[in-house]
């Protein structure tokens, strides 16, 4: 890799890349996912004019806010050249955590700890769950910082936890049935916009910012573009990468609410297998997993681009069995045409 | 194939390159350039980075196709198609790094995809056999059952070269292959060199160090901009005459060290340093009770062979490796420095021998690598501030002449030597009281070099105290105000601007021998010789 970095060097600078804004591969590259959303948009309005019902497009953003929650956290671990499997079962965990809190207890403690089931108010069983996420993500992030753990050896061992947590802390049984306030931010609107999808554009906004704007952004794409050359320009690597992973908690805590809010219920199944397609929207939306490039803008297009996937193909009757392969495909497709591009700008 | 006559006719022309054109996006990177080489011939190519050297090859490996031009080999005309048809036709590169696999055997590279094999078996005895004939063939000493992963980086060299040697090269192009290598290696491999001559091959040296290009080759062709400037005999021109064809004018004495640095007071003082081999790392060079003191405007030279300590002292000092013992003073306070992190805090700064590797973040643009140390100091309530980023950056980049098209330009686009200033910019940013450089011109062009070293000695002069690693005994004698020489992790002798000689400095690396270190203080008639 080094010796095509050097050809590219030595084969001469500089005034190749001034004509770059005029090359469209170049736009291509940058816009592919986005140029596939708004063809495969198109494709799905004239197949079938339901997909365009705006109450359909809002359907499709609320489906897709829990994975783009998720989605938020992941590009920051991403862009770190790491990963988190672990995200699924964390998520199960928090859900479970503010659904108890929220209810005073789990429920199946129906002893000891039913003597005060009036519950706590909302905010503290959001503070509850998102402080589990984080607890959760620094713990990881520890492991991987300080006992050098790679983050996928790490996250793998967190996914099979996490899920073990969930049981353990709530006896195997779901707790459904939750106030009208808790399941506003699941199922409720602010005009005509899903509050879910709200709360991710908000947050989407807020990293977007973080990771354009601030020395901790840029400190992230630092530390993601080569550790060693971050460490000897004085960055604390060891904190960097694992705050990435207390961020991913706290996204994982978030979405858990969400989603029992929006699906009234909290269960130890939840966010089953969401670490795949939540990486697959970051991966297809251009961050490198070797880290140091890609962003939060792409990230959200990766994200809609399977929400309308789904959506447009369920539409069409396509059975949710083809709609796994075709997403597989549109993974490997998606990094091949990235990598495509690189190689052509050479 | 075996020949030696010196009489030259057609066929004895093993390779010619002829009217080679090669462009890219906006710029011409080869232009009618002729380049031949003989059988038994070492064809030196040399030319600042960016002269068109790396695409010149890359089109005889079939990794780039030209946009006209003819290619004969031993007089036939071909079109190479990809590298493994160049490979079929003999042409072989080695390039800096290596194209080993490290978990496997000598042997088992040397003959990668080419195994002796019956029914699919690998025949180990045959594979072995005819790897030692092909080692002892060059008089390379290493077993084929070694682990490459277990060979220095000069082994690992003669191992591609090996391989190079059994799929047949009639051509073998060598990339820079001393840049890694202690003299004595290279002494080596000069050593393989003459012996794959002697076989009738055609060896393509490419090398910025001068010296070497003249012990070794035969003929040179210097590039310059894309251009043949000229192919001459090694006997009928002088290194000034190349110099001046590669960049166009004469340069004036190289490593020119300005009578400067009124020694100040001692910034650094490193004492009782000791580091062993961790457990992790059994091969981590132990450092041996070091000692020695850094004043303000000095450059301190640190010499030695790879291996002798010199890297892992410039690391411990700056925090970027722990020691196990020892002390450091920065201006008579001890401070503890554990991470770097921690030393920029206390004024120093650092640049590592590996520019791409641990120097740069090739990804970013100029703009934020150059602010990447600093950007604490450009950050209002965790925002950067892109204005004053800006301003500040503009300025280094204007004061080292870095040449690129824009601050967002990613640093990969970059040549080696403007990566370089890039590395400089990002640490005079901070303003450091105490700069260590390990090995700053490596790689670099002759024009850079000079730039670089013009810094140093303004720097120095600003009152900076610099640690310079180098491996180019010229730079160091010519560099330094004083000389640390380093052998198997200690200081084993120390010599001021005007007691260090080529062979004096270059016995106490190579040979037992210690002189008494001097425990550092100014030296007093130096300075009055100064001043």
């Amino acid at each position: 890799m080094n010796r095509a970095t050097d050809a590219a060097v030595e084969q001469q600078p500089a005034k190749e890349t001034e004509d770059r804004q005029f090359d469209v591969t170049a736009v291509l590259g940058r816009f592919a996912a986005l140029i596939f959303l708004i063809v495969l948009g198109t494709a799905f309005a004239i197949l079938e004019p339901a997909f365009v019902n705006p109450i359909n497009l809002f359907n499709v953003l609320r489906q897709v806010s829990v994975y783009g929650l998720l989605a938020i956290g992941m590009t920051f671990v991403i862009l770190t050249a790491g990963i988190d499997l672990s995200i699924g079962s964390l998520l199960a965990l928090s859900g479970l955590v503010v659904a108890a809190v929220e209810k005073g207890s789990t429920g199946l403690l129906t002893g000891a700890a039913a003597g005060e089931a009036s519950g706590y108010p909302l905010p503290v069983a959001i503070l509850a769950a998102v402080i589990v996420g984080m607890a959760g993500g620094g713990l990881q992030g520890l492991a991987i910082t300080r006992l050098r753990v790679p983050p996928f050896v790490v996250t793998l061992g967190g996914l099979s936890a996490f899920r073990g947590a969930a049981l353990v802390f709530s006896g195997g049984q779901p707790i459904s049935a939750f106030s009208e306030d808790f399941r506003y931010w699941g199922q409720g609107f602010i005009g005509p916009v899903p509050v879910p999808v709200v709360i991710f554009l908000s947050f989407a906004v807020l990293a977007y910012i973080v990771l354009r704007y601030t020395r901790y952004g840029r400190y992230i794409y630092a530390v993601g573009g080569n550790l060693e050359a971050a460490r000897l320009s004085g960055l604390n690597t060891d904190r960097l990468v694992a705050s990435v992973y207390v961020i991913m908690g706290f996204f994982a805590g978030l979405s858990g609410f969400v989603l029992a809010a929006r699906l009234n219920s909290a269960e130890q199944v939840a966010g089953l297998g969401y670490e795949l397609t939540v990486i697959a929207g970051v991966v297809i939306g251009g961050t490198s997993l070797f880290g140091g490039e890609g962003g939060i803008f792409g990230t959200i297009i990766g994200v809609l681009l399977i929400g309308v996937l789904n959506n447009g193909l369920t539409l069409m009757n396509v059975s949710s069995y083809y709609q796994q392969i075709i997403i597989g495909i549109i993974i490997v497709f998606a990094v091949f045409f990235d990598q495509m591009i690189k190689r052509r700008q050479r | 194939m075996q020949r030696k006559d010196h009489i030259v006719d057609r066929r004895d022309v093993l390779l010619h390159m002829e009217d080679m054109n090669k462009a890219f996006p906006g710029v011409q990177a080869l232009s009618n350039v002729d380049l031949e080489v003989r059988a038994g011939e070492i064809h030196g190519l040399i030319g600042e980075n960016g002269a068109g050297k790396s695409t010149l090859m890359k089109i005889l490996t079939g990794v780039y196709t030209k946009d006209s031009g003819q290619l004969r080999i031993e007089g036939e005309r071909v079109e190479i198609i990809d590298p493994h048809h160049a490979q079929q036709l003999g042409i072989s590169i080695i390039y800096q790094e290596f194209n080993l696999m490290p978990n496997l055997t000598v042997a088992e590279n040397v003959f990668i995809g080419r195994e002796p094999d019956r029914f699919q078996f690998i025949r180990w005895g045959d594979l072995r056999q005819q790897t030692q004939e092909l080692l002892d063939l060059l008089g390379i000493h290493l077993s084929p059952r070694e682990t490459v992963r277990d060979l220095s980086v000069a082994e690992q060299q003669m191992v591609e070269i090996a391989k190079a040697l059994s799929i047949q090269s009639r051509i073998i192009i060598m990339d820079e292959p001393t840049s890694a290598l202690t003299d004595t290696e290279v002494e080596s491999l000069f050593h393989i060199m003459r012996s794959l001559k002697e076989q009738g091959l055609g060896v393509i040296f490419i090398s910025h160090r001068l010296e070497e290009v003249f012990e070794i080759c035969d003929r040179i062709t210097v590039l310059r901009d894309g251009e043949n400037v000229g192919t001459r005999n090694v006997e009928d021109v002088t290194p000034d005459e190349v110099i001046h064809m590669m960049v166009g004018r004469a340069l004036g004495e190289l490593f020119q060290k300005e009578t400067s640095a009124k020694s100040g007071d001692v910034v650094l003082e490193v004492h009782d340093v000791m580091r062993t081999g961790t457990v992790l790392d059994p091969s981590a060079i132990a450092l041996n009770n070091v000692n020695f003191q850094l004043h303000r405007g000095e450059i301190l030279g640190l010499a030695g062979l790879i291996g002798s300590g010199r890297t892992a002292l410039a690391r411990v000092i700056f925090g970027a490796d722990t020691m196990d013992r020892g002390e450091i003073y920065i201006d008579g306070e001890r401070v503890d420095v554990h991470s770097p992190e921690h030393a920029i805090r206390h004024g120093m700064g650092f640049v590592p021998e590996d520019r791409q590797g641990q120097a740069l973040i090739l990804s970013m643009a100029v703009r934020k690598n150059v602010s990447l140390a600093k950007l604490g100091d450009l950050t209002n309530y965790g925002f950067v501030d892109g204005v004053e980023e800006k301003q500040i950056v503009e300025h280094y980049v204007d004061t080292l002449q870095i040449r690129t098209p824009s601050l967002d330009q990613k640093v990969m686009y970059l040549s080696g030597g403007n990566q370089q200033k890039v590395v400089i910019a990002k640490w005079l940013a901070l303003e450091p009281k105490i700069l260590i450089m390990d090995e700053p011109t490596r790689g670099i062009d002759v024009g850079a070099k000079a730039e670089v070293h013009a810094l140093m000695n303004q720097l120095a002069q600003q009152g900076v105290g610099i640690i310079m690693i180098s491996s180019e005994l010229p730079e160091i004698l010519g560099m330094s105000d004083r000389i640390l020489c380093m052998r198997e992790g200690q200081v084993v002798g120390e010599l001021s601007r005007d007691e260090a000689t080529p062979e004096r400095v270059m016995r106490l690396l190579t040979t037992e021998e210690q002189v008494e270190v001097h425990n550092a203080q100014p030296k007093q008639e130096r300075r009055n010789k100064h001043e």
